[in-house]
């Protein structure tokens, strides 16, 4: 089949705006989420996710959260087989409502983290890692 | 358990009161996904570390719920207030029901 140009248009036009689509989150993750926030509104902000743009090993991909004033911190892969990672709950001796660790990614995906903050609201963040190589056996 | 399991953690000696220090924690342990299929084509059942906890004289700094996403030899770096001088109890819950637990002292100077 040919494509005139008004079709290649179109079909760039439409590739960019799926690339684009924010937060394709699996159903497994939007529960997870669902769970922790107990469906109240997540707003964008307050909340730092450092992860790699690129980590060539899926086995240990060293990530970091940081939400000042956050009570804890929900941690989620979307794109694993098990969307949970971890949930830190700080105490009162928290030095700061930071903390960094290693996870595991199945494959390029999307790292969300969301702080349940001390005040009842909630704040996400995320952002997308490229795996070369999974860290999940398959 | 799993053998081997050695938990590892640098913490300061000495800190001023109120001061804000970090720790970093390891444990040695092979944090089976129950993803893997072993060498006969059957899953290797989940055996991972679910609960890690940093208490400094009973008060709570952290409190994590670990799932199988976490990598072998969990690692966390945390910061905690020192009021006054005391110990940090570092204590990790196996799948299995084992408990592993560590202590720091840190001295106010």
């Amino acid at each position: 089949m040919t494509f005139s140009r008004r079709d290649t248009l179109a079909l760039g036009a439409g590739a960019v705006a799926f690339s684009f689509m924010p937060f394709q989150v699996s159903a497994a993750a939007d529960e997870a989420i669902a769970a922790f926030t107990g469906g109240a509104e997540v707003a964008e902000g307050g909340i730092t996710l450092t992860a790699p743009e690129i980590a060539e090993n899926g086995n240990t991909v060293p990530v970091s959260v940081d939400a000042s004033g956050a009570m804890s911190i929900l941690l989620l892969a979307t794109g694993n087989p098990t969307p949970g990672v971890a949930t830190f709950n700080f105490g009162e001796l928290a030095g700061s409502q930071s903390a960094s660790t290693r996870m595991r990614l199945a494959g390029t995906q999307d790292v969300v983290a969301i702080a349940k903050m001390a005040d009842g609201s909630f704040a996400r963040a995320a952002s997308t890692v490229k795996v070369t190589i999974g860290g999940c056996g398959g | 358990m799993a053998d081997g399991v050695k938990p590892r953690v640098k913490a300061p000696k000495k800190a001023a009161a109120g001061d804000v220090v970090t720790l970093k924690t390891l444990i040695s342990h092979k944090m089976e996904s129950g993803q893997r299929k072993g060498s006969d084509g059957n899953l290797i059942p989940r055996s991972i570390i679910n609960r890690f906890t940093c208490e400094f004289n009973g008060k709570s700094v952290i409190d994590v719920t670990l799932e199988a996403a976490i990598s072998t030899n969990p690692y966390f770096e945390f910061e905690a207030t020192v009021p006054e001088a005391g110990d940090f109890k570092f204590t990790w819950y196996d799948d299995d029901g084992s408990v592993y637990d560590e202590t720091k002292s840190v001295a106010i100077g």
